[in-house]
């Protein structure tokens, strides 16, 4: 039974992992499983990306599973957050750079894996991470482009969060298709992460840290 | 065609057409013989890595894109609407850094054109980013899932009345539109141009006329712009035009990233008889690009085949079989694509290195692929060049940008069939980095 739902998402056939859950809700099912069982099917998906068996369009379609699924359970949720949830992250794609695919992906990737995600969208001025930062209290930020031009924008994100303060409070990582170790040490951010497995390691390396 | 008897020749010939043409462009006033000799030996570089032969040195060339702009001192958005301004910054850097192909004044595209038909397809300047950024794809399924048969059936019927009125606000009217395929016989043709009758349908065409008249006015002022730097300084005008991998037809404009990368799971049949359906047209829109400009080189943007966004078996079943026909089809008239092989392709090179494709007749540029892997598949059967990081540039020092050049021109430069270049398009440099690029290549890339 539980395996049912869990081997569906794993080999990407959405529609009966769809039925399947809309069966086992029909069936009064503890919603809260329901998401456990995603969650250990999505531990499977990332594993199968990370050793080259799966690419992006599952990771793609295992996202959209996690929406749809997502979308039918909450309804039926007490509370909406019982599950304890792991480090705050911030997100977001900085400033003069409208692309959120890749971004998206990393979101999806690290709320599946228990981190607390906020996800500030695309265009995002240094001023508006600072302000979150201040809020919300991320352990992590992680900083998303695609284009060259942003470069500078990632450099004066971090340095506007150096400049509030809160530089010493939180890990930065960055990412996004021209980014490489060399735009890190430029930026001054932690950590270049390549893709959103890499993200995610990073996020629970930074975790432990915090933790100690 | 500009030979008389061109249906008679062979591929070879017709390349050797072309580029003879090249060689000596039709209406060039080069500003001395000196400049004329210059012009000649630049496209011999070219001629020479292409055709697998040692040339008498490394040809320099990087994929310009917004930082000539920069560079003058220039937005984005002044780049794209004062055309005076634009012709300016582009003589400026070409004659400050003088790569052997032309920096094109044509990057930054005719915005007006774009404006007057409210194209939804991009954020630019004026229209939703800063005024220093460059244009940016908005992606939404402007195609949607269940409209594979309709683009099957007529590729132009589908963009004429489902397509272009999506992307064009100012085209919306145009889904009123007959299919053009109705026009056959008297009592059918007076109902098929009803349409073209309602006033919003012909608003849609008076923006349309508009937007042609903006678009020939930025085409007239950037020809103007290249010629004159072509005939003053002796650099090569590199491509032609544009054609596009039919997958990346469909999944960049058409479907987008996510919808293509759920249509593999859900119709991948769909897919593959799309990108049959759209692999003459891309074979056609090159052939015309080289013959209208009368050059012979036909940049390729590759973009959604590249590592990790497929597996290689769905490499090969859904991107590199149409593509190969492409490119099949491009090279059977003697032009040569140009395949700008962006992101990484180290798990692709035993794919497209495909002895089907004669040798000598395609250039393939890379950006986060290992050329030393690339020479040992492609030595003595393509040219290839690219890999310099845009990172590196904008980030480095010209002491590492020289390194890096060395390297990579030892590594595998030797034999010749290599073009220094850019892995990626530049946004953003250091002049003085670029500028160590290009001289490290102009004076550690000659050969003996």
């Amino acid at each position: 039974m539980t395996d049912e739902l869990v081997a569906a998402i794993v080999e990407m056939r959405d529609g009966d992992a769809l039925a399947l859950t809309k069966q086992r809700l029909d069936d009064d099912a503890n919603p809260l499983t329901i998401l456990d069982e995603c969650r250990a099917a999505m531990e499977i998906v990332g594993k199968r990306f990370e050793v080259g068996e799966y690419f992006l369009p599952e990771l793609i379609l295992a996202g959209e599973m996690m929406k749809q699924i997502a979308a039918q359970v909450k309804p039926r949720l007490q509370s909406p957050s019982a599950a304890q949830k792991r480090a705050k992250v911030i997100i977001g794609t900085v400033q003069g750079d409208i692309h959120d695919i890749g971004k998206d992906i990393v979101a999806l990737m690290l709320d599946i894996n228990g981190f607390e995600v906020h996800d500030l969208g695309v265009d995002v001025p240094p001023e508006k991470f600072v302000e979150q930062i201040a809020i919300l209290q991320p352990q992590v930020v992680a900083l998303s482009g695609l284009l060259t031009i942003i470069f500078d924008s990632m450099k004066e994100t971090i340095a506007a969060i150096q400049a509030a303060g809160l530089r010493e409070r939180v890990k930065i990582m960055i990412g996004g298709g021209t980014v490489d170790e060399q735009v890190r040490g430029y930026v001054g951010a932690d950590a270049y992460g390549k893709d959103a497995i890499a993200a995610v390691a990073l996020a629970k390396a930074w975790e432990h840290d915090h933790v100690a | 065609m500009w030979l008389e008897n061109w249906d008679e020749l062979s591929p070879a010939e017709k390349f050797n057409a072309r580029f003879d043409d090249w060689t000596s462009p039709p209406g060039a006033q080069f500003a001395s013989p000196a400049i004329a000799r210059a012009y000649t030996e630049r496209v011999r570089l070219f001629r020479d890595a292409i055709q697998l032969n040692k040339p008498t040195r490394v040809p320099l060339h990087f994929f310009s894109g917004f930082y000539a702009i920069r560079y003058a001192g220039l937005t984005v958005e002044e780049a794209m609407y004062d055309y005076e301004k634009l012709g300016a910054a582009m003589k400026q850097f070409n004659a400050d850094f003088m790569p052997d192909a032309l920096a094109s004044a044509m990057t930054a595209g005719p915005a007006k054109a774009f404006e007057l038909l409210d194209l939804k397809l991009y954020r630019w300047p004026r229209h939703g980013v800063p005024p220093t950024a460059p244009f940016q794809y908005v992606e939404a399924e402007y195609m949607r899932a269940d409209e594979y048969d309709l683009l099957l059936a007529d590729p132009t019927n589908y963009f004429l009345r489902y397509y272009l009125p999506r992307i064009f606000g100012n085209l919306a009217p145009w889904q009123k539109l007959a299919a053009l395929t109705d026009l056959t016989e008297w009592p059918l043709m007076g109902s098929a141009l009803v349409a073209l009758g309602n006033p919003e349908v012909q608003a849609a065409f008076e923006k349309l006329l508009a937007a042609g008249c903006a678009a020939l006015e930025w085409m007239k002022a950037c020809g103007a712009i290249n010629s004159a730097i072509v005939n003053a300084l002796g650099l090569v005008p590199l491509t032609s035009g544009f054609s596009k991998a039919p997958f990346d037809t469909l999944g960049d404009t058409l479907r987008g990233t996510r919808p293509i990368m759920v249509d593999k799971f859900h119709q991948p049949q769909k897919i593959i008889a799309a990108c049959e359906r759209l692999t003459p047209l891309a074979v056609e829109m090159a052939v015309r690009a080289a013959n209208g400009a009368r050059k012979p080189i036909v940049l390729i943007p590759l973009h959604k085949g590249a590592d990790g966004f497929m597996s290689e078996k769905d490499f090969k079943t859904f991107y590199w079989t149409s593509l190969k026909q492409t490119i099949l089809g491009i090279v059977a008239e003697g032009v040569v694509p140009m395949m700008f092989v962006e992101g990484g392709y180290n798990s692709r090179l035993d794919i497209i290195a495909d002895p089907d494709i004669p040798k000598g007749t395609t250039l393939w540029m890379f950006d986060k692929t290992d050329l030393k892997a690339v020479k040992k598949r492609f030595g003595g059967w393509a040219c290839f060049g690219g890999n310099v990081p845009v990172s590196l540039l904008a980030t480095g020092t010209p002491k590492q940008v020289e390194e890096y050049v060395r390297r990579l021109i030892d590594e595998v430069a030797p034999d010749g069939g290599f073009i220094l270049s850019t892995g990626a398009v530049v946004d953003d440099a250091r002049p003085e980095n670029l500028r160590a690029m290009i001289e490290t290549g102009r004076a550690y890339g000659v050969y003996q």
